[in-house]
């Protein structure tokens, strides 16, 4: 299983040449299996250049762990929506108030989108079951977690490894203890013992009071979160768009100098692939 | 211990900073956590208690009736909040494990995520005059 970053940013598309290195486009993340199956993780604007990139592949199946803007906002220029000869599946979190279809049209419609998605007729979309799914041979959990809205995070486990994704996640909210108890810790169950995981990161320690409850972390949450859960790699995800390669470069540094994992501490950056092993 | 659903997770964090007793149980009716003004009421902290089934708790401040009567487990407004999927509300006594006995009101209400799914019940609850 491959895992290959084409949005890393969160919150807002932010190109620049100070954002080169890490990426400026948002959440999108490919993961594909030695067998050819992939999965799409978030449709932020990194998922353009993903579909234009995608090959041969009949099928692709796009999970989206909350309909933020930054996480759906490049759904409509996914070029396999518009070629009859992929079927995509696209899933997300169920909601009591309205279905996903209807949830999604509120921006796949006009005026926000010229386009409506009523209108793209071999699109499949599902409602995320609460309990593990297969998806060609892949094994996928979505569980609820600490963000703003209904989010989900993914355990996803394929040959024979296992991957988290936890693109928006605030695990210690209000918790003066945390990391104190995997039970009572959000998000615990999708990333324990995995070979990589993909979390938010999006503040430093300084930041961090001031946007408690926002549903993000600082570099240091996701390290002790990733100490807890017995992770094998963590990748740093979702940077805050006030953050430049730089600034990226000397956060990641601090919080691992000041928490010493005993496993890699890698930012994510657009376009890097990682095998997961 | 398996990882707790979100819902009951971050009722917890709610309940860690309110000064109104909170108790909360799993769908099973254990309990799971009551915050420090709970612990106030009756009368022991909840490290000294841990989790604990339904049927443990339930008779462990030995709930009664106006008329001394002792309440059932199916009668508590927990227990009720779980089984009918509604809230639930009671006024009884309790035998505080500092010794005194008080009567408390108390509102459950149980706590269904979306889309329907069950995860627990909360009780809010006070001190009442009989």
């Amino acid at each position: 299983m491959t895992v290959r970053f084409w949005g890393t940013r969160g919150s807002l598309a932010t190109p620049g040449r100070a954002t080169a290195r890490y990426g400026g486009n948002t959440s999108s993340v490919e993961v594909r299996t030695a067998d050819g199956q992939v999965l799409v993780l978030d449709a932020g604007t990194g998922i353009r250049l993903l579909g234009a990139a995608i090959g041969g592949a009949r099928r692709v199946d796009v999970l989206l762990s909350h309909l933020h803007m930054d996480h759906i906002q490049g759904l409509g220029f996914f070029a396999p929506l518009f070629d009859p000869t992929v079927a995509v599946h696209l899933w997300g979190p169920a909601a009591s108030d309205a279905d996903l279809r209807q949830r999604l049209a509120r921006y796949l419609s006009p005026p926000l989108f010229p386009v409506h998605l009523r209108d793209l007729t071999h699109l499949a979309v599902h409602a995320l079951p609460m309990e593990p799914f297969e998806v060609g041979g892949v094994r996928i959990l979505a569980h609820r977690t600490c963000h703003p809205g209904l989010t989900v995070g993914f355990r996803i486990e394929a040959d024979g490894r296992a991957l988290a994704y936890l693109s928006d996640h605030e695990p210690a909210l209000g918790h003066p203890g945390f990391p104190a108890r995997a039970e009572w810790t959000s998000g615990y169950a999708l990333a324990r013992d995995v070979d990589l995981l993909v979390h938010d990161g999006q503040y430093t320690l300084d930041e961090y009071p001031s946007h408690v409850g926002w549903g993000h972390s600082a570099v240091d949450h996701a390290i002790a979160f990733a100490r807890l859960a017995s992770a094998r790699r963590l990748v740093v995800f979702h940077h805050d768009p006030a953050h430049d390669d730089a600034a990226i470069d000397r956060l990641t540094a601090e919080a691992v100098a000041r928490l010493s994992p005993a496993f890699p501490v890698i930012p994510a950056a657009e376009d890097a692939c990682l095998a997961v092993e | 211990m398996p990882q707790k659903p979100i819902e009951l997770i971050l009722m917890r964090q709610l309940a860690g900073t309110l000064a109104m007793p909170l108790f909360l149980v799993d769908p099973a009716g254990t309990l799971v956590f009551y915050n420090p003004a709970a612990e106030r009421v009756l009368g022991l902290r909840f490290d000294e208690t841990g989790e604990m089934p339904l049927a443990e708790w339930s008779r462990r401040w030995l709930p009664t009736d106006d008329a001394g009567g002792a309440l059932p487990p199916e009668r508590l407004p927990l227990a009720r909040a779980i089984a009918e999927r509604r809230p639930a509300h009671g006024a009884f006594w309790i035998a505080a494990l500092d010794g005194a006995r008080r009567r408390i009101e108390v509102t459950a209400v149980p706590l269904i995520a979306v889309p329907d799914h069950l995860v627990g019940a909360a009780a809010i609850f006070w001190e009442a005059t009989a």
